[in-house]
């Protein structure tokens, strides 16, 4: 009973998990960059969300089509201020430099966000905060429920885009080969830029689901981005619906160890499915290559 | 049409062409043949904007070509098939197909372009929607050929098109890049299989360790 209720909030945070996971998924994909500063721009989406509705009531949820462009065009300042100069690197050294750069941006948005905000939790609290949907003897809050179908809508759409879309076709070509995708006279460039922005707006949205459902603080970057990594070693890179279901398989693996192990153990646990999946299918779960 | 003069390209330190020059006149279909490790593919990659020449100078139909980006080279007019023909591999026939179609004067033709490739190969017509990795060799080939046909070239680029193929895929290959020369396009091919380039090309360069000979 326990087990099942847990379960079901596991499902729940799985879906925020695989939404991280898509926006690091993309960039490492596409640009061979490890943006460890993901975390952190989750981490900014979610005090935009806060903030907008503290402020001025917006609705969180509403709050996500501001809070979503607002990040692209970060993403975009980031890349044109930084990350281009990385890519422009053979690629073990961009995983090298990214990381480097990453790291600084992780410190500067950190000690920034303690200095605006203070290092107190925030969330956001609406009228219907505390809804819970009762499916039998179960009860599953609202807001988290939405959240879940959010990230999927968000990933489907993102989805389509990659599979139709002219642009979104260029990304995964310059994924798989940029050379070719040179070739055919894509600006691999203009790539890069575009797959940036959209793994910094993926985070920016999965940190506003995250301070409406959880709970928001200029330390969480670290922990997200973590997770992040996890499901993307979990799933395999080059699947966004991979990494949904990566997401949801760590949401779920948490649940039952905090069931019978106990809470603290609920962050080893992500580990050491990464150690083992790293052992066993280093391709990931539902990957095709490393 | 296509002028490479004294051009110089290294890798790193490592000089792989010092003072190649060729010419490709319209309608032209040029052969380029030597060893490996000759630079062949270099050669060709530098034309395509990939790498970077140290000194020497490209001109397409006039103008300098060897400072741009290889975006540009492409709208312009010039199309590489490169050696191991490069698909995407994990996307579909069409897609690959679509993707050759890519810059601005392409797109505009798209559809009419498409289906003339389809007409040239029925096979890619069939496979339209299976993943590009799972053809045959052959069938890859065409597919590169054709993703490169849908840039609209008017120069076309090909490095070693018959690597790996059995004879028979090998000639009709070739009896489709005669077809394409006989309607005007400008070819440059490098190749090993010599016989089969030179029944087919006008002129041929040699090329040996970087240099011409
Ligand atoms: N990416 C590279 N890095 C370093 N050296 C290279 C690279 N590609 C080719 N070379 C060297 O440049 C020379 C020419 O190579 P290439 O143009 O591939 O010859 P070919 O196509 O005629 O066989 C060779 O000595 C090769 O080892
Ligand atoms: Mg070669």
């Amino acid at each position: 009973m326990i087990l099942a209720q847990q379960l079901i909030l596991g499902v729940l945070v799985g879906g925020l998990y695989g939404l991280a996971a898509a926006g690091l998924s993309l960039t490492f994909g596409v640009l061979r960059v490890l943006n460890v500063a993901h975390g952190e721009l989750l981490m900014l989406g979610g005090y935009g969300t806060f903030w907008l509705f503290a402020l001025w009531q917006f609705d969180p949820f509403l709050s996500l089509l501001g809070v979503g462009p607002a990040l692209f065009v970060l993403g975009l300042v980031l890349y044109w201020a930084l990350f281009q100069f990385v890519v422009r690197a053979h690629e073990e050294t961009r995983i090298k430099n990214s990381l480097l750069i990453g790291f600084g941006l992780t410190l500067v948005f950190h000690s920034l966000a303690i200095r605006l905000w203070t290092a107190d939790e925030r969330a956001v609290t609406t009228d219907y905060a505390g809804a819970v949907l009762k499916v039998g003897i179960f009860a599953v809050p609202i807001v988290r429920l939405a959240s879940l179908a959010l990230a999927f809508v968000v990933l489907a759409a993102l989805h389509l885009f990659l599979g139709k879309a002219r642009w979104g076709r260029a990304i995964r070509a310059t994924a798989e080969d940029w050379e070719a995708a040179a070739l055919m006279g894509i600006p691999v460039g203009r790539v890069y830029l575009l797959a940036f922005a959209l793994g910094t707006a993926l985070a920016g949205v999965a940190g506003g689901l995250v301070s409406v459902s959880y709970s928001i603080s200029p330390s969480i970057g670290l922990e997200w981005t973590l997770k992040a990594l996890i499901v993307v070693v979990l799933a395999g890179l080059g699947s966004l619906f991979g990494s949904f279901a990566g997401g949801i398989v760590l949401g779920l693996a948490e649940a039952t160890s905090v069931v019978f192990l106990g809470g603290p153990y609920r962050e080893v646990v992500g580990l050491v499915l990464f150690l083992a999946i790293l052992l066993v299918r280093p391709q990931g779960l539902f990957g095709s290559r490393g | 049409m296509l002028e490479v003069e004294r051009l110089e390209v290294s890798y790193g330190a490592l000089a792989a062409l010092h003072g190649v020059s060729v010419t490709v006149r319209p309608g032209e279909m040029v052969a380029l043949v030597g060893p490996n490790g000759a630079g062949k593919s270099t050669l060709l990659k530098a034309i395509a904007g990939l790498l970077a020449p140290r000194a020497g100078a490209i001109r397409f139909e006039g103008k300098p070509v060897s400072a741009e980006p290889p975006q540009q080279i492409v709208e312009r007019g010039v199309a590489l098939v490169p050696e191991g023909r490069r698909l995407f591999a994990r996307m579909t026939v069409r897609d690959n197909l679509e993707l050759g179609a890519f810059t601005k004067r392409a797109q505009k033709e798209r559809r009419a372009r498409l289906e003339r490739v389809y007409n040239i190969f029925p096979r890619l017509f069939e496979r339209e929607r299976q993943l590009a990795g799972s053809l045959s060799g052959g069938e890859q080939q065409m597919l590169a050929l054709g993703r490169a046909l849908m840039g609209l070239p008017r120069l076309l680029l090909l490095d070693e098109p018959s690597l790996g193929l059995a004879p028979r895929i090998v000639e009709s290959i070739f009896s489709i890049l005669a077809e394409l020369h006989r309607e005007g396009m400008s070819l440059l091919i490098v190749e090993q299989n010599i016989q089969a380039v030179l029944t087919l090309a006008e002129r041929a360069y040699i090329l040996a360790r970087g240099a011409p000979s």
